[in-house]
């Protein structure tokens, strides 16, 4: 990773976090509703794995907290925004919403709101992909706490019998909404699992970015190079509430929310940066005020300006439209 | 035309249909080695190799969803749940997967699956290997619901359901696969909606799907011979229902009688009742009927179990009453 690299790279978390605390303000202006599942503390998870794959190439998908790893594989962020305001021009025309972003296109292939729904998904695509024959993979990321469902096993399973090109990366913040890990879960340590599985597994530092993609860059060659699925696990910290209902969590101390501020994955680059000389303060201040200045006048602006569906097309997207073989093929 | 059994006919849409398009896959428990509880996929993992004909774990939700995940990326995967009653462990994947990802997406993802799978009672099976369905799947927007009640649909049902871009759920009958009938040589699709009038008459309509077409049959029969005419109405497509067709009927006969093999809270009887209420109340001569289950688990001892559920002749005792006869 060269310093252009990790400037970009800072750039684009620094843009997630700033994006991702515009939703929190959007939110309570209302104007987004419903769930709201944010990011921040986490970016590096994203980030470094994809940054590692090819965005647009290999395919995505994951849970709910799903607004960021679709910017990352080439989402339009004013789109996905459209979309959390619930307008026409989102990406999923109002109909899917925080929870529900897909870019197809970009091959982000979802967010999907049943824990642990994702891990067959994600496979499945691996197995497609392999009877097409091409070069992709599938990366399924998901939370510490969904590993616990039947999915979790049952998939993983399937795709070392199967030999799937597909990489699973559990982001381990320690918590499943307020239950920590340590009352959820026999083991802490997310990787040890798939041994059973006879899968191949790391774990990593998800606060440092350039320790997220080198381990990924290991993870992503061995699943590309067709010797099955993978699972790394990346430490990670969520800092504010799951979702928008428990904005001041009351299930961990204060202590720990400080100790895991201090590993601020932002500012872990940042200061790397600086010290090697690569970037100073001022640059980095402007960069901020650049990141606000789009997210406003760009993001936020055509979001609100852009349109509400349309209530008589109500029933469209339910089942595909003139399907010929629904009459018996084209006579 | 030949003469096949209801799973030579659903052995012979796998096999044309893999045959046609490499992406066509089909995976299922004991479908590859075994060739499937009911012999439709035997034959076929010699054809085409264990990537496309997939014996996969006991572990339905999953192999359920790794099929509608690979259907996202172009695969066609026909998946067999060996007993509807395990199709239950795939809720999950079905309903909030396959039949939503086209609306939450907006249109950009679709999950042409096909699952298919055995329900009902057949001999001595026990609660837990006797359930009836299809009334869970028809409730669900996103997902087709049929069920074939001939050779002839199961295969060109099959044949259809495989190229068309919606999940579609085939409902079968463990008793039904030694079942034989005409299937035409050439290909062919049946489609996925509406419904078929298979025998005609004027005094009556008795509406059936998949194994009550059968009892409705031998009930008009029986009541031929009394100088009852029976018309007698295939609801192939349990989703969506044909309303026009419920509809033509019933205002022909102006008296209906819905028979179905399952239990009767919020099942097709009740569907098709609230159909014709909605669509043609005013032409009734008389409130309909449904012919259904006792509300029970099916139980294992075969009187119970028989008595369980509807038979042609509690078709034809429902008939006459409701003629008043
Ligand atoms: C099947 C299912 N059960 C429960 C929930 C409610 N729920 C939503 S998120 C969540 C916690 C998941 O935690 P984790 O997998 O660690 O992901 P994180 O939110 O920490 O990113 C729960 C219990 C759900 N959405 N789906
Ligand atoms: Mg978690």
């Amino acid at each position: 990773m060269n310093t252009a690299d990790k400037k970009r790279l800072l750039h684009e978390m620094l843009y997630a976090r700033r994006y991702e605390e515009r939703c929190y303000e959007a939110y309570v202006e209302r104007k987004i509703g419903g769930f709201l599942h944010l990011y921040p503390g986490q970016e590096a998870c994203a980030h470094g794995v994809i940054e590692a794959a090819r965005p647009g190439h290999d395919y995505v998908i994951t849970g709910y907290r799903d607004h960021v790893h679709a910017i990352k594989c080439g989402a339009d962020p004013k789109r996905v925004m459209a979309e959390l305001f619930a307008k026409e021009s989102g990406c999923c025309k109002g109909r899917g919403g925080s929870m529900h972003i897909f870019d197809v296109e970009h091959r982000f292939m979802g967010g999907y709101a049943l824990v642990g729904g994702p891990f067959p998904l994600a496979a499945g695509i691996a197995k497609g992909i392999q009877l097409k024959g091409g070069d992709e993979i599938s990366i399924c990321f998901l939370g510490d706490a969904a590993n616990n469902q039947g999915t979790f096993h049952e998939s993983l399973n399937m795709a070392s019998v199967w030999k799937l090109p597909v990489l699973y990366v559990t982001e381990n913040n320690l918590y499943g909404i307020g239950t920590s890990i340590d009352r959820s879960t026999a083991v802490r340590d997310q990787h040890k699992r798939v041994e059973a599985y006879n899968i191949p597994s790391a774990q990593a530092d998800g606060q440092d970015i350039e320790k997220v993609y080198a381990a990924a860059v290991t993870a992503v060659e061995h699943v590309r190079s067709g010797k099955g699925p993978y699972l790394l696990e990346l430490m990670t910290y969520r800092y504010r509430g799951h979702s928008m209902s428990d904005h001041t969590p009351s299930y961990r101390t204060k202590e720990e929310e400080k100790e895991w501020g201090r590993r601020d994955p932002i500012i872990i680059i940042k200061d790397r940066l600086l010290a090697a000389g690569e970037l100073s303060e001022e640059e980095y201040q402007k960069m901020d005020q650049g990141i606000m200045a789009e997210i406003e006048n760009d993001v936020i602006a055509y979001s609100e300006a852009a349109p509400e569906p349309d209530v008589a097309e109500l029933e469209r997207y339910v089942l595909a439209e003139n399907d010929p073989w629904v009459k018996g093929g084209a006579a | 035309m030949a003469t096949l059994m209801y799973w030579e006919a659903i052995r012979r849409a796998h096999d044309e249909e893999m045959s046609r398009d490499p992406l066509v896959i089909c995976m299922g428990e004991d479908i590859g080695v075994v060739g499937g509880t009911y012999n439709a996929t035997k034959g076929l993992l010699d054809k085409y190799g264990p990537e496309r004909v997939i014996d996969t774990p006991i572990s339905e939700n999953s192999y359920t969803g790794i099929g509608i995940g690979a259907s996202f990326i172009g695969v066609r995967p026909i998946i067999e749940i060996m007993s509807v009653n395990f199709a239950w462990l795939a809720m999950d994947q079905i309903f909030n997967s396959a039949a939503k990802v086209r609306y939450m997406s907006g249109g950009q993802l679709e999950a042409p699956v096909v699952i298919r799978s055995p329900g009902g009672t057949a001999h001595q099976l026990g609660a837990q290997h006797s359930a009836r369905m299809e009334k869970v799947f028809m409730g669900v927007a996103g997902l087709r619901v049929v069920t074939p009640s001939s050779p002839k649909q199961a295969y060109g049902l099959l044949k259809s359901a495989v190229r068309c871009n919606d999940p579609v759920y085939i409902n079968e009958h463990e008793l039904m696969y030694n079942l034989k009938g005409e299937v035409p040589d050439e290909e062919y699709f049946h489609p996925l909606e509406g419904s078929e009038v298979v025998r005609s008459g004027r005094d009556v309509t008795l509406f059936g799907y998949n194994i009550s077409v059968h009892w409705c049959l031998q009930a008009a029969e029986e009541l031929a011979k009394k100088g009852i005419e029976c018309e007698v109405v295939d609801l192939f497509a349990l989703s969506p229902l044909d309303r026009a067709g419920i509809r033509a009927s019933v205002s022909k006969t102006h008296k209906a009688i819905i028979v179905e093999e399952a239990e009767p809270a919020v099942g097709v009887g009740a569907e098709v009742m609230a159909i014709i209420n909605e669509e043609c109340f005013f032409e009734l001569d008389a409130a309909p009927v449904r012919v259904s289950a006792v509300n029970v688990p099916t139980p294992f001892n075969h009187n119970l179990e028989k008595a369980s559920i509807p038979n042609p002749r509690s078709v034809v005792a429902a008939t006459l009453t409701l003629l008043g006869r």
